[in-house]
């Protein structure tokens, strides 16, 4: 059964990041003949004497323009053995907030380092916020050997600082491969020029790292977010419960808990299409039936009586700021968590974290564009939650303005 | 021992489902944008997927050009039936009697454009606050930067450098007076996604897809089917060929390729040798580098 894996890559225009998914895309035969064209055109275009394959990925007008990528980008390709989706993410400062909204959705993050600079200021932020959006996996590529002689001390020092550094973070897997983007070396194919490196290509290690534990299989989470109601001859007393599950694993006969009105019942069937099922795990989307008529509507959860999620209006929150418009003290917003939605207030800003150093800031009453603090929510409903390190699904949420809509910040509970 | 992970197809079936019920869950009046095309037939079996046995709680949406091949009409009609669900109707014909676009002239004249107003105002006219399309990210390099929850102002215009940040699978439909989004189920789909699912779940395509004789005239390295709506040059010479179309859009601009691919099992395994993209085939795309973002930006598809 072929998996999907979503991995991110962060990077600046230097460091080659765009030239590593056109090779990717290339080597793995996933760009075709008339993008390629295209590129080529473009590179003619603008007068450079190789094909620019970083033109592959940014796609809107002023990117193009800038020689920049501004925005998360999508790219697809597959391999006879993975599917996978690259969110290509701008890695400067100023982008922080495009690389969050990236790695959310991620199983890994690629995070590139030129072999000439070793580690500097962007590697630590990249690494910072795979740790602080728990991507489960990290491969370090070192890219750029080429330049640099395929010089093996070049990586082994490169790999010892990253090391030390990443013992601060919370990364549990983390692999190193030696490439250069440019030539080819190491990412599909394994390179002639590195012959002191008996590791993986970038490829197969994309291919292979174990992504079935990913998901919350224990701690059974159901966020209702539709009730199915056919109200027709044939189905007149259908009442399912629509929704995706975020965690553990549903059966019929188990004893469940809806959240926050603690009512219980036991599951009758779980369906797809009319098919009845044996079970359910995540993130399958599926309809739940229950043995008892009970009141529940989109936003309840529902669990398992033995286990289940904490239920609050005082929260605990990892934000951090998207918004060109600053935020102070006491501001209210939607706050968007699971398929629920409530209000909430910015109670309390414990410290602000400088993304270089990880050092706190204490002391802080606003919090602008791209800052990532440890703040205190008090929402108008409980919240049923997990922390956010048990359960990337019920552990996030948005605030969202209430005057402009706009989506203003994403948290993490802590 | 049960394995605890889904097949990528089952868990893009599985976040598009969940896509489609965000839309029902938070919009008041959603609709569904059908073409006919292959991506459109997708979106509405996964509808029905995603409330059966309730029936789909939202109207198909054609905006019909005028220009359509008649298999997509027969099919359209069917589909209609087989799912039960309600037909809207946008008329680009009318929009051009009306006076409010004009048709263009010339040997590559085509409606797609004129597409856009009769698409606005049919969201106007009947309120939609959601409308879903069956596009793709892997489509196109605008596409790629799209949202599922796309927001579009009350002009229906698409602000490519303002979007709304998606984190998680947490989509905010939040919106003023007058606005509307444009939501996209299968944005993380590719063609081969889309093909292998018309397999495994054995879903009815139009004939269009399948390898048929045809009579087509060569322009610009691109085979198109003769019709009442194409101009033809002095030169060009109708001929038959056995071919298939990739897309389903106006008969004037969407380009045959020849193929023997007459069942699914062979058009899945050209898919998977071809070199070009599907879109390679649209003459709209080809009208510039940003062809797709200058149209997206105004309120197209």
């Amino acid at each position: 059964m072929n998996q999907l894996l979503r991995f991110t890559t962060a990077g600046s225009v230097d460091d080659g990041k765009s030239t590593l998914i056109g090779r990717l895309l290339y080597d793995s035969k996933s760009i075709f003949e008339d993008q390629l064209e295209a590129v080529t055109a473009s590179s003619a275009k603008k007068g450079f004497d190789y094909v620019d394959l970083s033109l592959l990925t940014d796609g809107l007008k002023s990117e193009r323009e800038q020689g920049i990528t501004i925005d998360v980008a999508y790219r697809y390709f597959a391999t006879p053995k993975r599917k996978f989706i690259i969110a290509d993410t701008p890695g400067h400062i100023q982008y922080t907030r495009n690389m969050v909204t990236g790695a959310s959705t991620a199983n890994l993050a690629l995070i590139l380092i030129d072999a000439r600079k070793g580690l500097i200021e962007q590697t630590f932020r990249h690494s910072f916020i795979a740790s602080l959006l728990k991507i489960p996996h990290v491969i370090v590529c070192v890219n750029k050997m080429d330049l640099v002689k395929y010089d093996e001390s070049v990586f082994d020092k490169i790999v010892q600082d990253y090391k030390a550094f990443s013992s601060k973070l919370e990364v549990s897997d983390i692999q190193f491969v030696p490439i250069s983007a440019l030539n080819g070396d190491n990412v599909v194919n394994r390179s002639d020029n590195m012959h002191w490196y008996q590791g993986a290509t970038l490829l197969h290690m994309l291919e292979s790292v174990h992504i079935e534990s990913d998901y919350n299989h224990i701690d059974s989470r159901f966020p209702v977010q539709y009730v199915v109601r056919p109200q027709t001859n044939e189905h007149q007393d259908f009442r399912g419960y629509a929704g995706r599950v975020a965690g553990g694993i549903f059966r019929p006969g188990d004893d469940v808990l809806i959240l926050p009105s603690g009512f219980s019942s036991k599951i009758k069937t779980i369906e797809v299409n009319g098919k009845k099922l044996s079970e359910a795990f995540a993130p399958m989307s599926v309809i739940i039936t229950l043995e008892d008529e009970i009141d529940i509507s989109r936003g309840d959860i529902i669990s398992k009586p033995n286990n289940q999620p904490e239920v609050a209006q005082d929260i605990d929150v990892m934000l951090c700021w998207m918004n060109q418009r600053s935020v102070n003290l006491n501001s209210k917003f939607y706050v968007r968590h699971t398929t629920h939605e409530t209000r909430g207030v910015l109670k309390e800003i414990q410290y602000k974290l400088d993304i270089n150093s990880l050092q706190r800031v204490e002391g802080v009453e606003q919090l602008v564009m791209n800052d990532i603090a440890r703040v205190k929510l008090r929402t108008a409903k409980p919240l049923s939650f997990d922390s956010y390190r048990k359960n990337r699904i019920t552990g996030s949420l948005i605030l969202v303005d209430e005057g402009t809509n706009e989506t203003v910040a994403a948290g993490m509970i802590v | 021992m049960s394995q605890y992970y889904l097949s990528h197809l089952q868990e893009l079936e599985s976040e598009a489902i969940y896509v489609i019920r965000e839309v029902v869950a938070q919009f008041e009046k959603p609709a569904l944008l059908f073409s006919g095309g292959k991506d459109s037939i997708v979106l509405a079996y996964l509808s029905r997927k995603a409330f059966y046995p309730a029936r789909i709680p939202f109207p198909l949406v054609h905006i019909d050009t005028g220009h359509n091949f008649p298999e997509t009409m027969e099919y359209r009609d069917w589909l209609i039936n087989e799912l039960g669900v309600q037909l809207v109707v946008g008329s680009v014909q009318e929009s051009i009697d009306k006076g409010r676009v004009k048709e263009e002239t010339g040997y590559n004249a085509s409606r797609n454009a004129l597409q856009t107003v009769t698409l606005l105002d049919t969201i106007e006219k009947h309120k939609y606050d959601a409308a879903m399309g069956g596009a793709r990210r892997d489509e196109e390099k605008a596409r790629a930067k799209e949202r599922f929850f796309s927001h579009r102002d009350e002009f229906g215009q698409w602000d490519p450098k303002n979007q709304r940040p998606e984190l998680w699978n947490i989509f905010n439909g939040r919106k003023n007076q007058g606005e509307h989004f444009r939501v996209f189920p299968i944005s993380n789909w590719t063609e081969m996604d889309v093909w292998q699912y018309l397999y495994t779940e054995n879903i009815p395509i139009p004939k269009l897809y399948y390898a048929h004789e045809r009579e087509v005239i060569s322009r610009d390295g691109t085979l198109l089917s003769t019709s009442p709506w194409l101009n033809m040059k002095p030169e060009e010479k109708p001929m038959i060929k056995r071919v298939r179309f990739r897309t389903c859009g106006d008969m004037p601009i969407t380009g045959a390729v020849e193929s023997d691919a007459d069942t699914m099992e062979k058009i899945i395994a050209e898919v998977a040798a071809s070199r070009k993209t599907e879109r390679g085939t649209r003459a709209d795309d080809r009208r510039g580098e940003t062809a797709m973002e200058d149209r997206k930006k105004s309120g197209y598809f």
